[in-house]
């Protein structure tokens, strides 16, 4: 049997989802053996690939640019898994929901800021008004919560879905875990 | 000698039971160890009926009827945890996480609150519901206290516990339907309300919506229980 094709995807969160999964340590060389990892911010490739088995995606839909990311990882993967609260709920990038991107770009950049007071607004993409949970914009085939969701979470969540044994996914982790 | 206690027997789950004219659905069910979820119910406050997550189903009945206010009656046959109940449980759960601005990564009291608790129990792994993010206050006026109503899902325990057991009844609701919010007197800070500093609408809070300043982080269970133990304590006396 030919290997899986794994991505894993940062968008707007801590990378923290990331850490956890690279914490499932030396579980990580079995991983390796169902499947290749064929995009990833730990993978020298820039283009995300034609045809992906898994995507998984960390973080919130919160810039023009994360929102053209996501329609393409959707249109090219078989399954996409939310991973982590912000992928999943919005989480911490959505507390400046309330107040609007103006607000907090004022705050960090000119409030806060001694010299040099500007807003950045050339290569850095445009911020949305709202930011929302993944599957505002598109299908989820799996969400898997928790800030983040533990190495074995992962690791469980990863092996079921991979040889497609039952999942019970709020056995495992919940909002916040 | 007769006592004179009028008996009901119905049946929850297809288990057989009986209870007391008067005792509500959930009473008789807890007494009988079969589990409804609740989250505005407390036992040891009056029952107000207003989170709707304790849904029941009676037999030859289209209404589904709350068990915390809903009174057994003779043959009753209830259903407690149909698929039709657990589909409504869990909007009812996802309205609320929508509702207001529930973080719960950063919220005090993450892994001891009674909304995140019951989003796991009943299945809930996202929010189909748009989140409405809407600009609510943070009151800390008050030395010890904090209230947060980012976190409020408007249960009225404490609104219940200052006034049935305090005796102080400063807190309230103001508003109508989505806007409604707690206040403290009438709508002052809290910090400068007529407050005892008891703290028990703290420990009754099931979120982060109330909680002590001196508690950091997620280090902040709370402990409804004195409520029972208080309630037994001046009926003795």
């Amino acid at each position: 049997m030919s290997k899986l094709k794994l991505a894993t995807v940062w968008l707007d969160g801590c990378s923290g989802c990331h850490m956890s999964f690279l914490d499932m340590d030396e579980r990580l060389i079995e991983l390796a053996e169902l499947v290749d990892v064929v995009y990833s911010p730990i993978v020298d490739t820039k283009q995300f690939p034609d045809e992906v088995d898994i995507a998984l995606v960390e973080g919130a839909v919160a810039s023009v640019d994360d929102e053209k990311k996501i329609k393409k990882i959707r249109a090219h993967s078989k399954m996409l898994i939310a991973i982590g609260d912000c992928a999943v709920a919005g989480n911490v990038p959505s507390m400046r929901n309330p107040f609007g991107p103006e607000a907090i770009l004022n705050r960090a950049y000119i409030e806060n800021a001694d010299t040099q007071q500007q807003i950045p607004c050339v290569v850095v993409p445009k911020l949305l008004r709202v930011v929302r949970p993944i599957h505002e914009f598109v299908k989820v085939d799996v969400f898997l919560p928790g800030c983040p969701p533990s190495a074995d979470t992962f690791h469980t969540a990863l092996t079921a879905l991979i040889t497609g044994e039952p999942l019970d996914i709020p056995a495992l982790t919940r909002f916040g875990a | 000698m007769t006592v004179d206690v009028d008996v009901k027997t119905l049946v929850i789950d297809e288990q057989e039971v009986s209870a007391r004219a008067g005792q509500t659905i959930l009473e008789v069910a807890q007494e009988n160890d079969i589990k409804i979820p609740t989250l505005c119910h407390l036992d040891g406050l009056g029952d107000v009926g207003a989170c709707r997550l304790c849904l029941v189903e009676i037999k030859g009945s289209n209404k589904l009827l709350p068990a915390c206010v809903a009174t057994v009656q003779e043959g009753m046959e209830v259903s407690t945890n149909t698929e039709r109940l657990q589909k409504h449980r869990r909007s009812i759960l996802e309205m609320l996480f929508a509702e207001r601005n529930h973080i719960c990564s950063v919220c005090v009291s993450n892994g001891h609150c009674e909304l995140q608790t019951l989003g796991q129990e009943q299945g809930l792994t996202h929010v189909r519901l748009p989140y409405r993010n809407p600009e609510l206050t943070v009151d800390a006026s008050h030395e010890r206290f904090t209230v947060d109503h980012n976190r409020c899902i408007l249960c009225t325990r404490c609104v219940r516990v200052c006034s049935e057991v305090e005796g102080a009844h400063i807190w309230d609701v103001m508003g109508r339907g989505i806007d409604s919010i707690i206040i403290t007197d009438l709508h002052q800070e809290w910090g400068s309300s007529a407050c005892t500093r008891c703290g028990k609408c703290v420990q009754v809070c099931p979120t982060g919506a109330l909680f002590d300043k001196s508690k950091v982080g997620s280090d902040h269970p709370k402990y409804p229980d004195f409520l029972l133990q208080l309630n037994l304590m001046r009926e003795a006396q």
